[in-house]
């Protein structure tokens, strides 16, 4: 009860918070350069992959190494539905990389939750990697060096925002808003997906799930229902990558990706779905800092990493929360529900 | 048919050198529950570290005793100094620190010896070919290779087996909690079969490379496979390891032999081909589902 | 070899990459900018870590030979190089080729090697419109059907190499070939280079022979090759694969000739070894090619770089040259785009590989030269094809 609860903005302060990081996010664009406008949508974007994947691990225990898949799969899914350099609207584009990760998932949730740790990890992984194969291997999207596509239209109720009839300085904005209006839907949604029975449910299964089948929960149903809203979230995401950059490459489906989203979540603190956002801009912050200040970016990042794993255990947000532990099935002190 | 047999040749050869990389894998993880994604570097790492030594002595037959000696030497210190504080953490926090430790090997590995591509010489004694095919011949150094696999799988395998410690790792490869039960030193099981797990993937990389040569994040595209050898072997299990090793390497080497074949017939061969080409992932997911003891292990 | 032997190690890094942190760090907070003391700034992306750390590392040394051999200045206008190391991640491509058009406002973007990060610049470029030359990356599609006025390449097509090749064993009348390769976008584009080439001289291509990329588990392909019943046995291949493949090739024993694009021996002839020894190649370069513009590059190259000129080198130096051009003929006007394009596309270049020039596409337009590697070079012995330009299938400039 009281780990669901942090979650939530739950106090007139939580609100204001969501309020003030908005409004925020909202007037960058009035104060910040092209380039950094670009590079918040991009931080917003892993923030939203990283939404998804705190469903999955933050909150059910689940901790999957193929995320990126449905990630990458949903970007691909915009490129193979435009119809030779066509553009769709939105409301077309995103529904479909929505179903079609959301549809991929349960298939392969429904397998893959037969499992459960190491196992769940290596079943993901290896679904990961067909998926990864299958667009690096074959002519279906491009190959190898990845394919351009039509970005979708940023249209609805007849208007259409588009970036190309704006001044140059401004180019960037239309797609901007759009992540930011994403990113704050899909906080709500979870926020309240976490509140509700579902979410205390999932909760239930992390921290004692035999107890919860005792008490008559179909625990998987349950791990279903949140691996494809995880992994819709994740196509969401991975549409509006679509939409940021025009551009699709299999490394977007690799198990490094997901490796990447793991790690934003544990950055910004597990306990916590703004963890996942703060992690996010954090990571990609560091990222920034240390491609200006070193060549040995790949060093950095790999301490960086160490120390957050050796030490700042509960990330930025610094909120702690019991773990999930290899023996969790072992009969803990901790009550809930 | 004579075709087929050097194919099958190919195929015990990959599947040998698989094997050594997945064993201590599979020693690590059936044993400390780790997932060590940083294992494709220490092959890499094995097999700069014969680099080095043909390079300053001259002498490859060194390099396989000094790769060992340096996996033994890491794995002691990884163990003591980081590992350790990870067994009772989530897997997660192991995903993550190992894949930290990617970056930092492989980042080392650029400071000290550079990103330039190197070969490896094969000793002039050995640097001949030995015909299967009247139009086919396979390197000599290659049944070095597939002996010192075989000779290194039967120590192990004797080591498992036959010892003490065999025993001990046995028990905790099928219950972890059994090694803290028993009342035995845990940390000395712990030390023992991390250091054997890494020798054997420096070890790995070192017969390696005088046949692949050396180059940044060539360990990269064997840790995927790895896993799958260990999850088809059953965690923890050298002799399931060996067999899926030997699966995977003939599977690979047959599907690559006649798989295009398929393809080229367009439609259902295609699809047959793109399966082929996914095979051992497949087989993975099956195993884990329906065996997830493995094809080979099955012991409980 | 001597130019392999050469360790790359972190003291040249630090020096090659000294600066640009700086010069990152300027660009975060643009200064007023003075109209007339306003260098043009060259942004570079190419691989300073990674599998292709040496390519992008003598681009650059190349790059900075040909700007400090016009005193630092290209059409009367101080040049500010700003580095960008790539990673040769695709996945990495377009945030950092923003870093250098949106962030750093270069007015050049030079780079890269890695043809899926060259995917991504391209898309970049064309979008900001900012002037790209391609030092390397040999993606056809970037002057073909993705043509843009603003992207020129000094290079090659992944096509053109091969296509000499295919051409050179076709005129000796080989009629039954077969080509080995990776599965991917660049094998794929080489095939077809050698294909045509060899079909144009009465040949064909019996047999492809595929492998995942980047797998380097050779063994099953060539037991195929003896019972093919080719004559020759063509491939593409680079870096670590190159490597293995000619190795693995010789220690088979297998009869049938090798050959290749240039790339299956360039670069790696030290670790191939003996087992490189007579294997023919095509490629817009190679060793002991004599022209006055070659026999001055090299010692100068190397007394700046500590190692020996390579193809990778030449591209570089060309790629800086052609910008010399362009800047020279707008006067260092890098806005006049019409004039600037018209003079690159027009350009008459002496390159240490020998004269070039450019196509409709903005390909470079070369001789390719057949080489045979003997002693640890690959030795020059001849034309495969005099002034070979890219079909450009697709290109509407």
């Amino acid at each position: 009860m009281i780990d669901t609860h942090r979650m939530l903005p739950q106090s007139w302060r939580g609100w204001a918070a969501l309020a003030v990081g908005t409004a925020m996010l909202a007037a960058l664009p009035f104060v910040a350069t092209p380039y950094y406008v670009g590079l918040i949508t991009t931080a917003m974007i892993g923030a939203m992959l990283a939404l998804g994947v705190h469903l999955l691990v933050g909150a059910t225990g689940l901790v999957s190494l193929g995320h990126g898949a449905f990630y990458g799969l949903a970007a691909y899914v915009v490129y193979l539905i435009s119809p030779e350099g066509t553009a769709l609207p939105i409301w077309q584009t995103l529904p479909a990389a929505m179903a079609v990760a959301g549809l991929a998932a349960l298939l392969i949730g429904s397998l893959a939750l037969r499992t459960r740790g190491f196992f769940f990890l290596m079943v993901t992984l290896a679904f990961g990697q067909m998926i990864f194969f299958v667009f690096h291997d074959t002519k279906l999207g491009g190959g190898t060096d990845g394919a351009y596509l039509a970005k979708p239209l940023i249209a609805a109720f007849g208007l259409e925002f588009s970036p190309a009839s704006l001044p140059r300085a401004r180019r960037a904005w239309p797609v901007y808003y759009v992540a930011l209006v994403q990113l704050v839907a899909i906080y709500l949604v979870l926020a309240f997906l976490l509140r509700s029975m579902l979410g205390r449910v999932l909760e239930g299964i992390k921290v004692n799930e035999p107890r919860m089948q005792a008490m008559g929960f179909n625990t998987y149903r349950y791990k279903l229902a949140a691996f494809a809203i995880a992994s819709m979230i994740a196509g969401a995401a991975g549409h509006m990558w679509s939409l940021h950059t025009g551009f699709v490459n299999p490394e977007l489906i690799g198990w490094q990706k997901s490796a990447e989203a793991l790690l934003i979540i544990l950055l910004g603190g597990i306990g916590s779905l703004a963890g996942a956002i703060v992690g996010a801009f954090a990571f990609y912050g560091l990222g920034e800092v240390a491609q200006m200040i070193t060549e040995r970016k790949l060093l950095v990042e790999g301490f960086a990493i160490l120390v957050v794993v050796i030490l700042l255990r509960d990330g930025l947000m610094g909120i702690r929360l019991p773990r999930w532990r290899r023996r969790a099935a072992a009969p803990e002190a901790r009550v809930h529900g | 048919m004579s075709v087929f047999v050097a194919q099958l040749l190919n195929g015990l050869q990959y599947g040998l050198l698989l094997f050594l990389i997945a064993s201590g894998l599979t020693l690590i993880f059936g044993v400390l529950r780790v997932i060590n994604l940083a294992h494709g570097s220490l092959f890499m790492m094995g097999a700069y570290a014969a680099f080095l030594v043909v390079r300053t002595t001259g002498s490859l037959w060194l390099a396989l005793p000094v790769a060992i000696a340096a996996g033994v030497a890491l794995g002691l210190l990884l163990e003591r100094f980081l590992f350790r504080y990870f067994y009772n953490r989530e897997h997660l926090d192991q995903v993550l620190l190992t894949f930290a430790l990617i970056l930092l090997f492989e980042e080392s590995r650029s400071l000290l010896v550079g990103n330039d591509f190197h070969s490896v010489p094969v000793p002039a004694a050995l640097n001949f070919s030995v015909p299967v095919t009247d139009a086919f011949s396979y390197a000599a150094y290659r049944f070095v290779v597939i002996g010192v696999c075989l000779c290194l799988a039967a120590a192990l395998f004797f080591w498992v087996e036959r010892t003490k410690m065999g025993a001990i790792i046995r028990a905790a490869a099928e219950k972890p909690e059994m090694v803290e039960v028993l009342g035995i030193d845990a940390g000395r099981v712990h030390l023992t079969v991390f250091a054997v797990g890494t020798a054997l993937a420096m070890a790995a990389g070192a017969l390696a490379a005088p046949l692949t040569s050396v180059y940044p994040n060539m360990g990269d595209s064997l840790l995927i496979i790895s896993f799958v050898v260990v999850v088809i072997g059953g965690l923890g299990s050298i002799s399931g390891a060996f067999w899926a090793a030997l699966l995977i390497g003939l599977v690979d080497t047959l599907g690559k032999a006649y798989g295009p074949a398929f393809a080229s017939r367009g439609g259902a061969g295609a699809v047959i081909a793109a399966a082929a080409s996914m095979s051992v992932y497949i087989l993975m997911v099956v195993v884990l589902l329906y065996r997830p003891t493995g094809l080979f292990g099955g012991r409980s | 070899m001597e130019r392999t032997k050469i360790r790359f190690g972190a003291a040249t890094r630090r020096d090659l990459l000294k600066g640009a942190a700086a010069a990152n760090l300027a660009g975060a907070f643009p200064m007023p900018a003075i109209a007339q003391a306003k260098p043009v700034k060259v942004g570079l992306m190419l691989p300073y870590s990674g599998t292709f750390a040496q390519l992008g590392e003598n681009i650059t040394f190349a790059i900075e030979m040909y700007i400090a051999e016009k005193g630092g200045k290209l059409g009367g206008r101080e040049i500010q190089i700003v580095k960008l190391d790539d990673e040769s991640k695709p996945e990495l491509g377009l945030q950092n080729a923003d870093r250098l058009i949106k962030r750093d406002n270069v007015d050049v973007l030079i780079g890269t090697v890695h043809s899926g990060v060259q995917m991504a610049i391209h898309k970049a470029v064309t979008e900001s419109g900012t002037l790209c030359i391609v030092p390397n990356a040999g993606a056809v599609a970037v002057t073909r059907n993705l043509c843009a006025k603003n992207v020129f390449r000094t290079s090659f097509s992944n096509w053109q190499p091969a296509y000499g090749m295919g051409a050179v064993v076709g005129k000796r009348g080989i009629k039954k070939a077969a080509w080995v390769t990776w599965d991917y976008a660049a094998g794929a584009e080489s095939g077809e280079g050698f294909k045509q080439g060899l079909e144009a001289n009465g040949g064909q291509v019996v047999q492809t022979l595929t492998l995942k990329f980047p797998e380097t588990n050779f063994q099953p392909l060539l037991a195929q090759i003896p019972g093919l019943g080719v004559d020759v046995v063509g491939a593409f291949f680079a870096g670590g694969g190159a490597i293995n493949f000619v190795k693995d090739y010789a220690a088979a024993g297998l009869k049938v000739p090798l050959v290749g694009s240039g790339f299956l021996t360039e670069g790696v002839l030290a670790p191939q070894g003996a087992a490189a020894e007579g294997v023919e190649t095509a490629l817009h370069y190679g060793d002991g090619l004599e022209n006055p513009k070659n026999n001055t590059f090299r010692p100068a190259f190397k007394a700046k770089a500590g190692r020996e000129a390579d193809v990778y080198a030449v591209q570089g130096y060309d790629a800086a040259q052609l910008l010399g051009i362009g800047l020279e003929a707008v006067k260092g006007k890098i806005d006049d785009e019409g004039n600037l394009y018209r003079a690159m596309r027009e350009a008459k270049i002496d390159s240490p590989r020998g004269p070039i020039s450019f196509s409709k596409s903005q390909e470079v337009v070369h001789n390719i030269y057949v080489r045979k590697a003997t002693g640890g070079l690959n030795k020059v012995t001849g034309v495969a094809v005099e002034n070979l330009a890219d079909p450009g299938t697709g290109c509407k400039l």
